[in-house]
C-alpha cells in the first residue's frame, strides 16, 4: 500500500515550512521513528520522523524547498515493499554531522540594512544586538534565550555573538529571574528580560509592580531601574486559556512602568532600542503572530521611535478606528473592504499604550468625529475603556456619535477553533461596529 | 555538607571594635526606642517595624565587609540603615514623612535607600530582597569587581518560593550572595515550630548545595566571626553562603502588634541574659577597655544624636505637593 507523507504542523501557529534537508532517498526503507527530513518553521528547524514502515518510492518536494503548506503532501512510501528491509536507515545518515549542519545554519547575527525588508522577529533581535553592541551594561537573560537560541528564535545568534554572560539561560523560575534582574538594575545594569511568553510573567508580576515600578517613587528619585521585559504577549492560536490572553492592561495600570506594543516591523525595531535606553521599566509586548511579518526598516543608524508617540498609520476621513498590535491587522483588512463602499477610515495606531499619546487620538476623533476601539483584550477595564475615557474627557464636543468598542469576549480562551475565532474581534464584527454609527 | 555548631567562642575583639560596635548598637537602640516613642505620639504613622533585641546582627555584619558590598533588605530595616551610616537625621524625617527624608517622605519606614552608603532598601514584601539581592551580586559578577552582597531576611520569608529560586540560581551562577536568615523566631505571630518544616534554617541551601551554619546572633562577637569568615570565602569566589542568625525582637512585629503569642517571661529572660548591648558593655568595662563614666558619657551622646534626630525631623517641612507626581518616571 502506498501512503503519502504530509508535512506536519509543528507548533500551533505554524501554517507552512521549508523543507531544508533530506535524510532518506528512494529506494530507503524506513522504521517507525525514522527522521526523513529536516523541517525549518519561523521558530526552529526540527526533524520529521516516519510514522510509518515501508520504502520510499518517491520525494515530491526538493531540498530546500520553502513555504511548503502543512498536509502538503512531501514523499511516497509503499509499506508492501520488503527487498530492501534490513538495510538500517541509520547507516546512511550520519547524525553528527546533521547536527553540525544545524549548527553551521545558525544564523550569525548581522543588523539587516536600513530600507531592507525584514521580519518583526529579525528586527527584534538586531535592535537587541545593536544596544548590546553600544552598551556593555546590557544583557539578555530568560528561558531558553541563550543555547536553545530562543523559543521563539528571536534571540537567534545572540549567544555566539555575545556569549553566556551577556546571553543568559535561567531556569524556569519566572519570579526569581524577574527579582534578580531588577536588583542588577539596581546597580546600573541593563538587564532585558524575556518572557517566553507573558503568560508566565504572572508568576513574577509582585516583583514587576512592587519592586520595578514603584522603587524610584518610594525612594524619592534615588534609585531607578532600568529594565526591559519583553516576550510575546496576547492569544496565540489553539493554545487554550492559560496561554493565550492579552495582558497589555494588567501593564498599563500601574504607574512606574511604560507599555509598549509595537505593529510594524519598524517600530518594532525602533521602541525596543528607545525601552532598552530608557531608565525607567519597559514592557515591550510583542506577538508570536506577528513575527514573521516582513516590513522594512527604514531607521538610520542609531535611530529610535520615541515612546509615548502613537502614529497614524492609515489617513481617512469618516471614522477613526484606534488599536495596537496585532488588531491594526483587522483595522487593516476591514479599512480595505470599506473603502471599496467609499468609507475611509483613519488608523491609529497607538504604538505605546502607557504614556498614551492622547493627542494624536483628540485630533483624529477631530478630524473624523466617529471612533472605533479595537482590542484584543477584555473589556472591563480595559485599553479601549481608557481610550474612551479620555476622548470623552477631551474631545467628547467633537464626536457625532457614541465611541464603541471592540474587544476579547470576557471569557477564558477556548482551544476549540471555532470558539477560539468567536473569543477575539473579527472583521465582520469591526465592519458591523462601523456601519452602527456611520 | 557538614553543619557546623553553633559558634559561641569569643573571637577577642580589639578594644576599637568593641567600642565602635557598642557605639552602633546603642545608636540603633536608642534610635529605635525614640521611634517607638514617636509613633505612640502619632509623629509616625503607618508601619513601623523596630528592630529593638537585635542590633548585633546588623552591626557585627557592617563590620565585616568594605565599603563597596551592598546591604539589601526587608521592612525591619533601621537599623541596617544606620550601620551602614546613613544619617540618623534624613532616617528620622522619612518616618516622619517629611522632605529631608531619605526618600522625601515618599517611602517610609520601610523604604529607604542609599545609593552613597550602598544600601538598597528597605522593601516591603516578606521575601522579595532576596532575589533583588541575588540580583545585586549577579551586578557584582558581572562588573567582576569584587563585591559582596548581605542579602537580608527574616524566618518568616525564608518559607517564601522565590527564596529557592534565588538559592538556585546563586548557586549555579557561583554568585557573591551571603544570606543572612535573621531568625527572631517569629514570623509576625507565627513562630518558626508552627511554620517550617525544617526548623534548622540554615540548613535552607542544602538542596542547592550552599553551605550555611547558624550564629547566635545576641553575640556580637559570634556575629563578627562567623560574618568574616562567610565575607572571606564569598570574596574569594567560592559561592554564595548562609548564616542564620539566631536573635530576638524584644517589640512587636509592628507598632499594633500586642504580641501576646509569647509570654512576658520568654522576652524577659532573654532582655536579662542575653541583651547584645548589655552583654558586651560588661565585656568591656571587665576588659577595662572603658569605665562606666566613659559609658555613660557616651549614652548621653547618642542620646543627643537620637534627640537631636526627632528634632530634625520635626522641623523639616513636609513634602511639597509637587512631590506627589514627581519620581514616578526619570
Amino acid at each position: 500500500m502506498k501512503i503519502e507523507i504530509l508535512m506536519p504542523a509543528m507548533s500551533p501557529s505554524m501554517t507552512e515550512g521549508n523543507l531544508t534537508k533530506w535524510f532518506v532517498k528512494v529506494g530507503d526503507f524506513l522504521r517507525v521513528g525514522d527522521p526523513i527530513a529536516e523541517i525549518e518553521t519561523d521558530k526552529a528547524a526540527m526533524d520529521v520522523e516516519s510514522d510509518s514502515e515501508g520504502t520510499v518510492i518517491e520525494l515530491l518536494v526538493e531540498q530546500g524547498q520553502e513555504k511548503i503548506g502543512i498536509k502538503t503532501p512531501i514523499a511516497v512510501i509503499d509499506t508492501n515493499t520488503e527487498k530492501l528491509k534490513g538495510k538500517l536507515f541509520t547507516n546512511t545518515i550520519d547524525d553528527q554531522s546533521a547536527t553540525k549542519i544545524k549548527k553551521e545554519e545558525v544564523k550569525i547575527t548581522k543588523s539587516t540594512d536600513q530600507g531592507s525588508q525584514t521580519t518583526v522577529r529579525e528586527a527584534i533581535r538586531d535592535a537587541l544586538a545593536e544596544e548590546m553592541r553600544l552598551d556593555s551594561d546590557v544583557f539578555v537573560m530568560g528561558e531558553e534565550v541563550a543555547e536553545y537560541q530562543g523559543a521563539y528564535k528571536v534571540t537567534q545568534g545572540l549567544l555566539q555573538e555575545f556569549g553566556p554572560s551577556r546571553i543568559i539561560d535561567t531556569p524556569i523560575t519566572e519570579n526569581g529571574f524577574t527579582g534578580i534582574a531588577i536588583g542588577a538594575s539596581f546597580s546600573g545594569l541593563k538587564p532585558v528580560v524575556e518572557f517566553m511568553t507573558f503568560n508566565f510573567s504572572l508568576q513574577a508580576m509582585d516583583h514587576i509592580i512592587n519592586s520595578a515600578a514603584k522603587t524610584l517613587y518610594m525612594g524619592g528619585g534615588q534609585l531607578n531601574c532600568p529594565i526591559v521585559f519583553r516576550g510575546p504577549n496576547g492569544a496565540a492560536a489553539r493554545v487554550a486559556a492559560q496561554h493565550s490572553q492579552d495582558l497589555t492592561a494588567w501593564f498599563s495600570h500601574i504607574p512606574g512602568l511604560k507599555v509598549i506594543s509595537p505593529y510594524t516591523v519598524n517600530d518594532h525595531k525602533g521602541l525596543l532600542k528607545a525601552a532598552i535606553r530608557d531608565p525607567n521599566p519597559v514592557i515591550f509586548l510583542e506577538n508570536e503572530i506577528l513575527y514573521g511579518d516582513v516590513g522594512k526598516v527604514s531607521l538610520k543608524d542609531d535611530e529610535i521611535i520615541p515612546i509615548g508617540k502613537a502614529n497614524i498609520l492609515r489617513e481617512g476621513m469618516d471614522i477613526t478606528l484606534i488599536s495596537h498590535s496585532i488588531n491594526l491587522r483587522l483595522c487593516e483588512e476591514v479599512a480595505d473592504i470599506l473603502i471599496k463602499e467609499k468609507i475611509t477610515c483613519e488608523i491609529v495606531d497607538l504604538r505605546t499604550i502607557k504614556p498614551l499619546d492622547k493627542n494624536t487620538i483628540v485630533k483624529s476623533i477631530k478630524k473624523t468625529n466617529k471612533c472605533v476601539v479595537v482590542e484584543q483584550g477584555w473589556s472591563q477595564s480595559g485599553v479601549s475603556s481608557e481610550i474612551i475615557s479620555v476622548i470623552m474627557e477631551e474631545a467628547f464636543d467633537w464626536l457625532d456619535a457614541p465611541v464603541v468598542r471592540l474587544t476579547g469576549k470576557e471569557v477564558p480562551m477556548p482551544y476549540a477553533e471555532n470558539l477560539e475565532k468567536m473569543a477575539l474581534p473579527s472583521k465582520e464584527e469591526l465592519i458591523k461596529a462601523i456601519k452602527n454609527i456611520l | 555538607m557538614t553543619k557546623k555548631p553553633l559558634n559561641k567562642k569569643s573571637s577577642n575583639l580589639t578594644k576599637k571594635q568593641m567600642m565602635e560596635a557598642y557605639e552602633k548598637m546603642l545608636l540603633i537602640r536608642r534610635f529605635e526606642e525614640k521611634a517607638g516613642q514617636s509613633y505612640g505620639l502619632g509623629k509616625i504613622g503607618g508601619f513601623c517595624h523596630l528592630y529593638i533585641g537585635q542590633e548585633a546582627v546588623v552591626v557585627g555584619l557592617q563590620m565585616c565587609i568594605e565599603k563597596k558590598d551592598q546591604v539589601i533588605t526587608t521592612y525591619r530595616d533601621h537599623g541596617h540603615m544606620l550601620a551602614c551610616g546613613m544619617n540618623p537625621n534624613g532616617v528620622m524625617s522619612e518616618l516622619y514623612g517629611r522632605i529631608d527624608g531619605y526618600s522625601k517622605g515618599k517611602g517610609g519606614s520601610m523604604h529607604m535607600f542609599s545609593k552613597d552608603s550602598n544600601f538598597f532598601g528597605g522593601h516591603g514584601i516578606v521575601g522579595a530582597s532576596v532575589p533583588l539581592g541575588t540580583g545585586l551580586a549577579f551586578s557584582n559578577k558581572y562588573k567582576n569587581n569584587n563585591a559582596v552582597t548581605l542579602t537580608y531576611f527574616g524566618d518568616g520569608a525564608a518559607n517564601q518560593g522565590q527564596v529557592y529560586e534565588s538559592f538556585n540560581m546563586a548557586k549555579l551562577w557561583n554568585l557573591p550572595c551571603i544570606y543572612i536568615i535573621e531568625n527572631n523566631r517569629y514570623a509576625m505571630g507565627t513562630s518558626v515550630q508552627r511554620s517550617s518544616a525544617q526548623k534548622d534554617l540554615s540548613q535552607r541551601g542544602v538542596s542547592f548545595g550552599i553551605d550555611g551554619e547558624q550564629v547566635d546572633g545576641m553575640n556580637i562577637e559570634s556575629v563578627i566571626e562567623a560574618g568574616k569568615r562567610a565575607v572571606q570565602k564569598t570574596r574569594s569566589n567560592e559561592g554564595p553562603y548562609i548564616l542564620e542568625m539566631l536573635t530576638y525582637r524584644y517589640r512587636g512585629h509592628s507598632m499594633s502588634d500586642p504580641a501576646q503569642y509569647r509570654s512576658r517571661d520568654e522576652v524577659k529572660e532573654v532582655r536579662d541574659f542575653s541583651d547584645p548591648i548589655e552583654n558586651l558593655k560588661n565585656k568591656i568595662i571587665s576588659k577595662k577597655f572603658s569605665t562606666e563614666e566613659e559609658i555613660k558619657k557616651i549614652n548621653t551622646e547618642i542620646k543627643n544624636i537620637v534627640d537631636l534626630s526627632a528634632e530634625f525631623a520635626a522641623e523639616s517641612p513636609f513634602p511639597p505637593a509637587d512631590e506627589l507626581f514627581k519620581d514616578i518616571y526619570i
